[in-house]
């Protein structure tokens, strides 16, 4: 069965793809009261954030959009320090796609959300005639609980605090562009797609004194860590060896001239602390489940220049910049 | 698994490096030592090869990277062929951005509509052809001998299938004779440089006899060499001891790809669809005999002739100094216009236009 523009119009038809899809997944008591907007109560600071997803293929191994739009929104608010709580979630849908398209990727992002234990409160839809969108588009915003304060900031970096991942570079990247481009030898890569507030709740009140946290998705680890420099005025070393990257995304990477700290990650942060919590805070980490490769990679300095320098396998030094745009595969 | 991890080896890099810095002591003068391959530039960046180089052994990047000698009037040929009703244009990734002689790349293109995919090789346009039989697939066929025997291949399997509607852009450069206008030209790098990397995937086809030149007529050592730190570095000693030594030698380091024959498969599939012909060179000009062009009997599967398109004329860019620093006459940052007027986003010459660029590479690994 299709998904008509009828479905989008406001009237019977949209009723019942409310009903029998969204409904029926994201079932909780405030989106049942189908309402023109939740209502909900929230306790002290409230940190929220938006997010679009697109992205082709729409499923991939690890996940699909759904799981996207649940987890990057979910992380997204967790990285200000703060307890996701609550989301709403946007659909832009092409007509002509296949309604158990549509349902796969409503089931995925209920279950996401019910393992990040947010609720999904309120929502829209609508559908557009062919070509005016690639077969589906979400957006979701989240609020959540700030627990500390100060909060996490990209501009809170101290000179003397390492710098720690929560696992390997580069999976969610290389896995969509292998999806995407069918490339064969990329066969056993799959995205890190995960929820990171468990994680983040535990450092924040286990450890503490988080300075910054950030998920490296877009742009991957080089970018974002060259956005933290810039916002704190630090400097910044990364040993490239203590970077984990795994073997399958390395070998992808060589074959199309691309570097795995480019690559987004969707269920990856980065923490900055206090050196002497840096080991506290990797234990936690490690112990979480999705931290088991979580490794500390370099430290922030006082170098007067807001720039990320790289110490290479072979012992070589060189800047680790930010790229203009995306990264392409190269010709030989 | 990985089978070049051991030649990241920290310590095997160490060693090869005490070895590098004594070969150069013994030699007793510096060297400047150019790579004519954008793999080796990257690799040397980005492994951080280049921060541990002993003192006395400078580094200067030819012109290896295919995207970056593309011509510009070459890329106005791409775009105008792309912005055709009923044209599907097929490429490499690393050409979307490269300007032409207006500033437009195909990315500009693409943003007005253009049908532009990239594709990771000319097979899978070769599919895109097969399942659009009322579109023309053009494949601007760019790059070195490395390339050619796959674009070669890739008409080969088209005229089989049976399809009329592939055709090819044929801009593919080759590497000696690039070598050896930049030596014996005006300006050139004889005075320059004292010893040539010579690329790897060039020579897996090539083999080492069209580099005999280098050594035989102009007395300067060149190493084959593969792309892993190690390998350089074990490229550099050689080529450092044949100095040393006074004995001028065309060798090969690179042994588990490179034979010394080449491919001749590669290099007959080759000759079997493309003849040599006069090629123009972004930041070089034209060089003789330095290019392929498709021969009569596949003249069918020429892109410029069958959308009535030809090669326009196009001048020099002002204040753009790539000439130079291809010729090994000038580092990027002694240019007037790196990291100002010209970066990676908004590039002026072409060793700032793709990421295997001497420029380019500059800016990403060491900034401005």
């Amino acid at each position: 069965m299709k998904i008509l523009l009828d479905s989008g119009s406001g009237g019977r038809a949209s009723q019942r793809l409310i009903s029998d899809v969204f409904l029926r997944h994201f079932d909780n008591s405030i989106l049942r009261r189908m309402d023109d907007a939740a209502i909900f109560s929230l306790q002290g600071s409230v940190a929220m954030s938006t997010d679009g997803y697109t992205v082709t293929p729409l499923f991939f191994p690890g996940g699909s959009i759904g799981t996207l739009a649940v987890h990057g929104t979910v992380n997204d608010v967790s990285m200000m320090g703060a307890r996701p709580r609550y989301l709403s979630c946007g659909f832009i849908i092409e007509e002509g796609l296949e309604f158990e398209i549509l349902e796969q990727v409503v089931a995925d992002m209920a279950s996401a959300a019910n393992k990040a234990g947010v609720d999904i409160v309120t929502g829209d839809t609508k559908v557009v005639p062919r070509g005016a969108c690639d077969k589906m588009f979400i957006t979701t915003a989240g609020v959540g609980e700030v627990l500390t304060d100060p909060a996490p900031s990209g501009h809170a970096a101290r000179p003397g605090d390492a710098v720690i991942v929560s696992g390997a570079m580069g999976d969610h990247g290389l896995t969509v562009m292998a999806g995407r481009d069918g490339l064969s030898f990329a066969a056993d890569v799959a995205s890190d797609s995960a929820p990171l507030n468990c994680m983040v709740e535990r450092l924040l009140l286990e450890v503490g004194d988080i300075h910054v946290l950030r998920d490296p998705t877009r742009g991957g680890l080089a970018t974002t860590l060259n956005e933290i420099v810039e916002q704190s005025g630090v400097g910044c070393r990364i040993e490239e060896a203590a970077v984990p990257v795994h073997d399958s995304v390395r070998a992808g990477c060589d074959v199309l001239g691309l570097d795995p700290l480019y690559l987004a990650n969707e269920g990856k942060l980065i923490c900055i602390l206090p050196r002497e919590k840096a080991q506290a805070a990797l234990e936690v980490m490690q112990s979480c489940e999705f931290g088991a490769e979580a490794a500390i990679i370099g430290e922030i300095l006082d170098t007067g220049k807001s720039r990320v320098e790289l110490r290479t396998l072979m012992g070589g030094t060189r800047l680790l910049s930010m790229l203009e745009g995306a990264q392409l595969p190269r010709i030989c | 698994m990985d089978i070049s991890s051991s030649f990241h080896d920290p310590a095997l890099c160490r060693a090869l490096l005490d070895r590098l810095t004594l070969e150069i002591e013994e030699l007793g003068r510096p060297v400047r030592f150019m790579e004519v391959c954008g793999t080796h530039t990257v690799s040397i960046f980005r492994s951080g090869l280049r921060s541990l180089l002993p003192e006395g052994l400078e580094h200067l990047s030819g012109p290896g990277c295919p995207v970056c000698v593309t011509h510009d009037s070459e890329v106005d040929v791409f775009i105008r062929a792309a912005e055709k009703p009923d044209v599907i244009v097929t490429t490499f990734g690393d050409l979307l951005r490269v300007p032409g002689p207006d500033g437009r790349s195909l990315k500009h293109a693409m943003a007005e509509g253009a049908r532009v995919q990239v594709v990771y090789s000319p097979l899978d346009a070769v599919k895109i052809a097969a399942e659009h039989p009322n579109d023309t697939v053009v494949f601007p066929s760019v790059g070195f001998e490395t390339t050619a025997p796959v674009f070669a291949g890739a008409l080969m399997t088209a005229r089989k299938m049976g399809l009329s509607n592939f055709c090819i852009i044929p801009c593919n450069k080759l590497v000696p004779p690039a070598m050896r206008a930049l030596l014996s030209g005006e300006g050139g790098t004889a005075g320059k440089v004292d010893a040539f990397l010579l690329p790897g995937h060039v020579a897996v086809v090539l083999g080492l006899a069209p580099f005999a030149f280098l050594a035989e007529e102009f007395g300067r050592p060149a190493v084959v060499g593969g792309f892993e730190p190690a390998d350089i570095l074990s490229a550099l000693c050689l080529m450092i001891e044949m100095l040393r030594r006074g004995k001028p030698e065309v060798r090969n380091t690179y042994t588990r790809a490179v034979s010394r024959e080449g491919s001749p498969q590669a290099r007959r599939i080759m000759d079997m669809v493309f003849r040599v012909t006069d090629a123009r060179w972004r930041g070089l000009g034209n060089i003789p005999d330095s290019g392929l062009a498709l021969r009569e009997e596949w003249k069918q599967y020429d892109a410029l002739e069958r959308l009535g398109l030809a090669l326009g004329e196009s001048g020099h860019i002002p204040g753009c100094r790539c000439g130079d620093i291809l010729r090994g006459a000038l580092t990027p940052d002694k240019c007037p216009l790196f990291g100002r007027t010209c970066t990676p986003q908004n590039p002026t010459g072409p060793c700032m236009v793709s990421t295997e660029g001497s420029c380019a590479a500059w800016y990403r690994y060491r900034g401005v």
